[in-house]
């Protein structure tokens, strides 16, 4: 049995939180079956952060929705904690692309809505509200609705409504999409000290190559139409990581560069030859 | 922005002051006074109404009429609203008879009010409820059925339980709809409040107007008019100003810049 903190993941069972086992997932659009994803074996052990990287409609939020129980795969199993997802996951805490604030809340009360939920009223409820605006960088925008504030602000809203009400696996998608590089840079610090001090697991899909890298222990590569795995690169980074100081890391860069090759295999080579010519 | 208002108000009243001087003008040498009366007579008859409290008298039964009708109507349509929102099956078995209800003219079922409830005030205060509960419960009903199902999965995932869920998703996005429902239905109280009045009464707006065009009284049938009028707009800014005041983030949302 290996270490607690270990690096490399822990394919077991039944650490495993959440499992795709051979999973199907086909939409019946216009008359045809469109096949969203198909032959996904995946499993995402306690304390990990998986990212999931792959061309738009390769059914990366396909997978995340399946994983808070929204449907079930056409074919094949999803496990969470090694019994089948059946119905709404509220285990799990989701960000989904949009959104979806309540346009009658303002910022505050947004953030305050999960703890309201759990019971949580008065000062306690505050004060925890404080704290997770203060996190996000939010402050001065407290009564603001969501229609007055930028899409970034709305995204950082979301996320401190997310954490708010601290459910043991995060499901991303694309939280960081809209932000600034400081803002992104500081929640993407915030998010793995999170996921380290409380043990949380995170499923989160992105765009940002350097993003899906940095923040994961495994980076899942798809590739699109019908949506596939097409590779799975361990990155072997120390699990304590400094994101700034990374991005100079030999191993980060070489990981980064794999990445883009399998991704964008024509500009790479394109790159290359170019290189050479010169 | 302040200055463009301004010019429109400008506009407005011009507007107003050229319309009583063509009738003015028009009236005695291109028609009849009889029919069309003339402007200064109107005003004269509407200040003698307000003098002799004859116009304060009748407004106040036609507000009555219309205001009582408008509230039992708007909270029995709410009401009704939210629960066949919520109800599916019962909702789908009822669409075609209320749609049925829906499409007929509302002025059809006067004759009836009139045979089960007199032509006293419950009558008429009975037919306006009737005609806002139609128009609310149909816009708050749709607004029910309308309200985001991405929104009510994220609270379900948060936990909420179903009266949760009622609260703080499903009433607060309804509300936009029934306060469409509410603007609709002010001139339709009006019309039910002032049919009522002009079919059985001898009291109210209404029937100072039926009054005053049998006795071939022009000027005093568009003092009549006037008052209703002047009585429309102060409902509907009643109506704008809680609105606004039960969805502040409407006005915040027309307020800000446009977003590309």
């Amino acid at each position: 049995m290996a270490s607690d903190d270990n690096v490399t993941p822990l394919r077991s069972v039944q650490r495993a939180v959440v499992e795709f086992r051979g999973v199907e997932k086909r939409f019946h659009v216009n008359g045809t079956w469109n096949i969203a994803v198909e032959g996904i074996d995946l499993s995402v052990a306690q304390g990990q952060v998986v990212t999931l990287v792959g061309p738009s409609g390769c059914g990366k939020s396909t997978l995340l929705n399946m994983a808070a129980g929204m449907f079930p795969p056409s074919a094949g199993r999803v496990l969470y904690r090694g019994e089948d997802v059946v119905s709404l996951n509220t285990r799990v805490g989701y960000m989904t692309q949009q959104d979806h604030l309540l346009p009658w809340r303002t910022v505050f009360n947004n953030i305050a809505l999960p703890l309201e939920i759990k019971g949580l009223s008065g000062a306690a409820r505050d004060q925890r509200v404080r704290e997770l605006i203060h996190l996000v960088g939010l402050e001065g925008f407290e009564r603001y609705y969501p229609s007055q504030v930028s899409g970034g602000m709305k995204k950082r809203c979301a996320l401190a409504r997310l954490l708010a009400y601290d459910p043991e696996m995060l499901l991303m998608d694309e939280p960081f999409g809209a932000l600034d590089a400081q803002m992104r840079l500081s929640l993407q610090v915030e998010l793995l000290r999170i996921s380290r001090q409380l043990g949380k697991t995170v499923l989160f899909v992105t765009h940002d190559l350097d993003e899906a890298i940095a923040l994961a222990q495994r980076c899942v590569v798809f590739q699109g139409r019908p949506g596939r795995i097409a590779e799975v690169i361990e990155v072997d980074l120390p699990t304590e990581r400094d994101l700034v100081g990374i991005r100079f890391d030999a191993r980060y860069v070489q990981l980064t560069q794999q990445l883009w090759r399998l991704m964008a295999p024509e500009l790479t080579s394109m790159a290359a030859q170019r290189e050479k010519q010169s | 922005m302040k200055a463009q208002v301004e010019k429109v108000w400008y506009w407005r009243v011009a507007l107003i002051i050229g319309i009583a001087i063509v009738w003015h003008f028009s009236s005695g040498r291109l028609v009849n006074p009889l029919f069309i009366s003339a402007p200064l007579d109107v005003l004269s008859r509407l200040w003698g109404l307000v003098v002799n409290g004859k116009l304060a008298y009748h407004a106040s039964y036609t507000a009555f009429h219309a205001i009582a009708g408008f509230a039992l109507g708007a909270l029995a349509g709410t009401v009704v609203g939210i629960t066949l929102g919520r109800m599916q099956r019962l909702a789908l078995i009822l669409d075609p008879f209320l749609m049925g209800f829906y499409s007929l003219p509302k002025i059809a079922l006067a004759p009836l009010f009139i045979l089960w409830f007199g032509v006293g005030t419950e009558m008429k205060v009975l037919f306006v409820a009737m005609i806002v509960f139609l128009l609310v419960f149909l816009n708050t009903y749709t607004g029910v059925r309308q309200v985001s199902r991405e929104q009510i999965t994220i609270l379900r995932l948060m936990q909420a339980s179903e009266s949760q869920i009622l609260r703080k998703v499903v009433l607060p996005s309804a509300i936009t709809w029934m306060f469409a429902g509410l603007r609709l239905s002010v001139p339709y109280a009006l019309i039910g409040a002032i049919m009522g009045e002009m079919l059985a009464s001898n009291r109210g707006l209404g029937y100072l107007l039926s009054d005053a065009t049998a006795q071939f009284d022009t000027a005093g049938a568009f003092a009549g008019l006037m008052a209703i009028i002047i009585m429309a707009v102060i409902f509907n800014a009643l109506v704008r100003i809680s609105e606004r005041l039960a969805m502040p983030w409407k006005e915040m949302e027309s307020e800000r810049e446009l977003s590309f």
